[in-house]
């Protein structure tokens, strides 16, 4: 079996062409053959929703969804498999909150819609009486063993508590008084659902960031890990959706979007939006989709004490004075400050994980004291000050950043 | 005489709630109700017109590109503007991959477990016993055939991908065409998949059709609908315009005539909305009202010249002039499977009138007044957009999909929807498991996250990121 650090890298390197699936299935069968774990029984609850997430997971390969189904997950309760219908199929599901208490996990696709007190979504038949989604989500989640959000409606609330928010809709969390992984996109990638569902299974919750994302595939943002990033570096800017340069001006949020699509791709690593011209929008954000629209509109403005910049201003600027590097680079730093005031309170970067064997911890301590010999024989001793000293003042900046003094109960 | 409830119905895209009445062996009454309300055309009042295409497609995972589609045909109108011919011919292509990644998935996943015994596993058991006529050798044999199904859905998803960025909720249309480029590479890849789907289709999935057309020929007569039709027209061509598939209606099997689309009215009397009167989707307001008398359903009830009429494959088959066979369960899912094919053939077609490189779309600004309506079909049946832009922003938003109208509940004159009248005389085995109810609502397709209704707001203030 791996470790849950080999695991982890293998989740964060997925290369093109290769889906994380793939690797995931040898494991989970030699898991299997150990028998140190059995299959998870789930309920997956699809409330106010698209289908789109389940239908994502119906685009998972290597293994297959019905090796998915076969290998890793149980599925007792999920309406758009299951071949029960009606009470038969209510059966099933209270035969599995009931016998798997404390063991099953709950899967939930959609906001829960609590307008008219949850009316406005009605899943099943209870004694003649409906049940509300919200009053099923409430009741099974307390038994849970673990409940995990698939998409961004079921994780924030998405697109269906898009404003005006007719149905009341709401992300999961906030309904459940409880600890909900959220795995956010619109929809979600198959690789992120299995990579979760096969860490909790292997090795528990995985580390999560305030947003209770797992930090295996949302740790950076679009933008960092984009293919077009040295074209935003060197001020070449596309003019409208599909042309070529960086598509920041037409009104890509890969600046403010945490997911790792860049790297991973989609649909078996055939494309992704920004490789194929179209902007980021956001979709795995927890302000999409109000906080991303209007989609093809250029981030906000950027008030600086001298003047209020934009990105217009800031490419003008480029080219009247051909300062390009200098200058994206002042509007980047300035807008990642904006950048952490609003959208990401509280996500943390990446931290390196502890050593699991002594093995391990002396490889680490190893590259660790070539890296510094390496430093110091290309850096005075005085640029090695400076260096702390910058670096101490980014840790108090970081600091206040990400440990804010109110949490917001997130 | 029973009354039975099955809530909810499964294996159909989000809740389904049906009530029948036996009697002596036989449905003699069928109401069919969908219990989600999300209200997004409501949503969309205020926002930018430019986001209509990304932002509605959320509101179906499995026929997003459709939404898509629609909207960008109601801004062509709004703008002014048409699609290149190579942005045409994606944007078909990109919808080509959508319907055969729908009809596939739609058989191997929903539709054939009502034929054919699956393993003995959840989410496949626990499952009614009964009425699986297919000898032992068949039915596995077409259990491995699903599994090579769901392999061919998502290989048709990975097609649509290449010109589509992603799918579910492809990125890249735009109004007038597609960002992605036409480049030879891609063009390659997606004929390379193309053809082996094709060729699956045509060898597999059309076979295994046939093996259960064979094993369940009542279903030839089981679910028969009045023969009411309607389509919008699909794969509009460059340039002309003109549709691959035509629009039509056809009212009780009679003579195919031309589609007017002021004769589209909605109505509300068993649909939990405030008020009882028609309305029309250019100008429909309503309120939702979940505790309204008589109301069963979130569906509205979408009428033709006050007809009810059913759309999808079955309905495009009938209008083509190509199938007469009848309206049943099994006509359904034979025209599904064929038009499958249909489309592969037609995808080819469009490759090979690409110009590798040449403009995929052509910049466009929006308005500040203007007013546009989208009709395609979708996998499913028509889809329209009615939209309004007044101030550089959406004004008004009215949807009417294909589940609205093939699952509509009563209208004002107390008219059957089209399933509610094709469950009648659906003879029943066993009143506890209705498993000849669940086919033949299956055999529709029904997708309830359409089913969506607009209320009217405020305009709301501007978007603050």
């Amino acid at each position: 079996m791996l470790s849950r650090r080999e695991f982890i890298q293998l989740c964060m390197s997925a290369t093109v062409g290769m889906s994380l699936t793939e690797y995931l299935i040898p494991v989970m069968r030699s898991t299997f053959a150990q028998s140190k774990t059995t299959k998870a029984p789930v309920i997956w609850l699809e409330l106010g929703s698209c289908t789109g997430n389940s239908v994502s997971l119906e685009n998972a390969i290597n293994p297959s969804m019905e090796q998915l189904l076969s290998e890793i997950l149980d599925v007792r309760y999920h309406w758009l498999l299951n071949v029960a219908q009606g009470d038969d199929l209510t059966k099933a599901l209270e035969d599995t909150v009931e016998k798997e208490a404390g063991n099953f996990w709950l899967i939930v696709e959609g906001s829960v819609m609590t307008a008219d007190n949850g009316r406005y979504n009605e899943i099943f038949m209870r004694n003649d009486k409906m049940v509300t989604g919200m009053e099923a989500v409430m009741e099974i989640a307390a038994k849970a063993k673990y409940v995990i959000s698939v998409g961004d409606c079921a994780a924030f609330g998405g697109p269906s508590a898009a404003f005006p928010n007719p149905g009341g809709a709401k992300g999961v969390w906030e309904v459940v008084k409880r600890q909900v992984i959220n795995i956010p996109g619109c929809p979600a990638h198959p690789d992120w659902m299995s990579g979760t569902f096969t860490h909790l299974l292997l090795y528990g919750v995985p580390e999560l960031d305030s947003y209770n994302r797992p930090l295996l595939f949302f740790s950076k943002t679009i933008h960092d890990l984009c293919e077009r990033r040295q074209q935003f570096e060197d001020g070449i800017f596309a003019d409208f959706p599909g042309g070529p340069g960086c598509l920041y001006k037409v009104g890509c949020k890969g600046p403010v979007t945490h997911a790792d699509c860049p790297l991973r791709q989609w649909n078996h690593g055939v494309n992704w939006p920004v490789k194929a011209g179209a902007p980021c929008i956001g979709c795995a954000s927890p302000h999409f989709p109000d906080g991303m629209m209007p989609f093809y509109n250029h981030l906000p403005d950027i008030p600086t004490s001298f003047a209020t910049l934009n990105i217009k201003k800031i490419s003008a600027g480029l080219v009247a004075f051909g300062i390009g590097g200098v200058g994206t680079h002042f509007a980047a730093a300035v807008l990642k400050k904006r950048i952490h005031k609003h959208y990401i309170k509280g996500t943390k970067p990446l931290e390196t994980l502890p050593p699991e064997t002594l093995e391990q911890a002396k490889q680490e301590l190893n590259e660790l004291t070539k890296q510094k010999n390496a430093l110091l024989s290309i850096t005075t001793k005085s640029d090695v000050k400076q260096a702390l000293r910058h670096r101490k003042w980014w840790r108090r900046k970081l600091a206040d950043f990400f440990y804010p003094k109110d949490k917001g109960g997130e | 005489m029973t009354k039975k409830t099955i809530f909810p119905v499964s294996r159909v895209h989000e809740p389904l709630r049906v009530d029948v009445e036996i009697q002596n062996g036989q449905v003699v009454e069928a109401t069919v109700g969908a219990t989600l309300f999300r209200g997004f055309e409501n949503m969309m009042i205020g926002r930018d017109p430019r986001d209509a295409a990304l932002f509605t497609q959320r509101i179906c995972g499995i026929c997003s590109t459709a939404h898509a589609i629609s909207a960008a045909l109601a801004l062509q109108q709004a703008f002014g503007v048409l699609p290149t011919p190579n942005g045409q011919h994606l944007i078909n292509m990109i919808f080509a991959g959508d319907i055969i990644q729908n009809h596939i998935r739609h058989f191997y996943l929903l539709v054939i477990y009502d034929y054919v015994k699956g393993p003995n596993m959840p989410p496949y058991s626990p499952r009614p016993e009964g009425d699986y006529r297919l000898p032992q050798k068949l039915n596995e044999e077409l259990i491995t055939h699903t599994k090579e199904g769901m392999l061919k859905a998502m290989r048709a998803h990975e097609m649509l991908a290449i010109f589509g960025a992603k799918i579910p909720m492809q990125q890249t249309i735009l109004v007038t065409g597609v960002t992605e480029q036409a480049t030879a590479d891609r063009i390659s890849a997606y004929a390379s998949i193309l053809h082996e789907l094709m060729e699956w289709v045509e060898k597999v999935h059309l076979y295994d059709v046939a093996v259960l057309a064979d094993y369940y020929k009542d279903y030839y007569t089981i679910g028969s609908s009045k023969g009411n039709m309607i389509s919008y027209g699909m794969f509009p061509q460059p340039i002309t315009g003109r549709r691959e598939y035509a629009s039509g209606v056809m009212l009780a099997k009679g003579e195919v005539q031309a589609l007017d689309i002021n004769k589209i009215s909605e109505d509300i009397k068993y649909s939990w909305y405030q008020g009882d009167t028609m309305q029309r989707p250019q100008e429909g307001t309503t309120i939702p009202d979940r505790n309204k008398a008589d109301a069963y359903s979130w569906v509205k009830a979408p009428r033709y010249a006050g007809q009810a009429f059913e759309g999808g494959p079955l309905a495009r088959a009938w209008l083509s002039g190509k199938y007469q066979r009848g309206t049943g369960v099994m006509d359904r899912i034979i025209t599904r499977a064929q038009e499958t094919l249909k489309i592969c053939q037609l995808a080819e077609e469009w490759l090979a009138q690409l110009s590798p490189g040449g403009p995929t779309h052509t910049p466009y600004t929006s308005v500040m007044q203007g007013e546009g309506v989208g009709l395609t079909d979708a996998m499913r049946g028509g889809l329209g957009h009615w939209l309004r832009i007044k101030d550089g922003k959406i004004d008004h938003y009215q949807i009417v999909t294909p589940t609205t109208w093939t699952f509509s509940p009563r209208d004002n004159q107390g008219q059957r929807g089209p399933v509610e009248e094709a469950l009648l005389g659906t003879p029943v085995a066993n009143t506890e498991d209705l498993v000849e109810v669940g086919r033949v609502i299956r055999s529709f397709d029904p997708c309830f996250t359409c089913a969506v209704h607009m209320i009217d707001a405020p305009e709301i203030p501007t978007m603050i990121i």
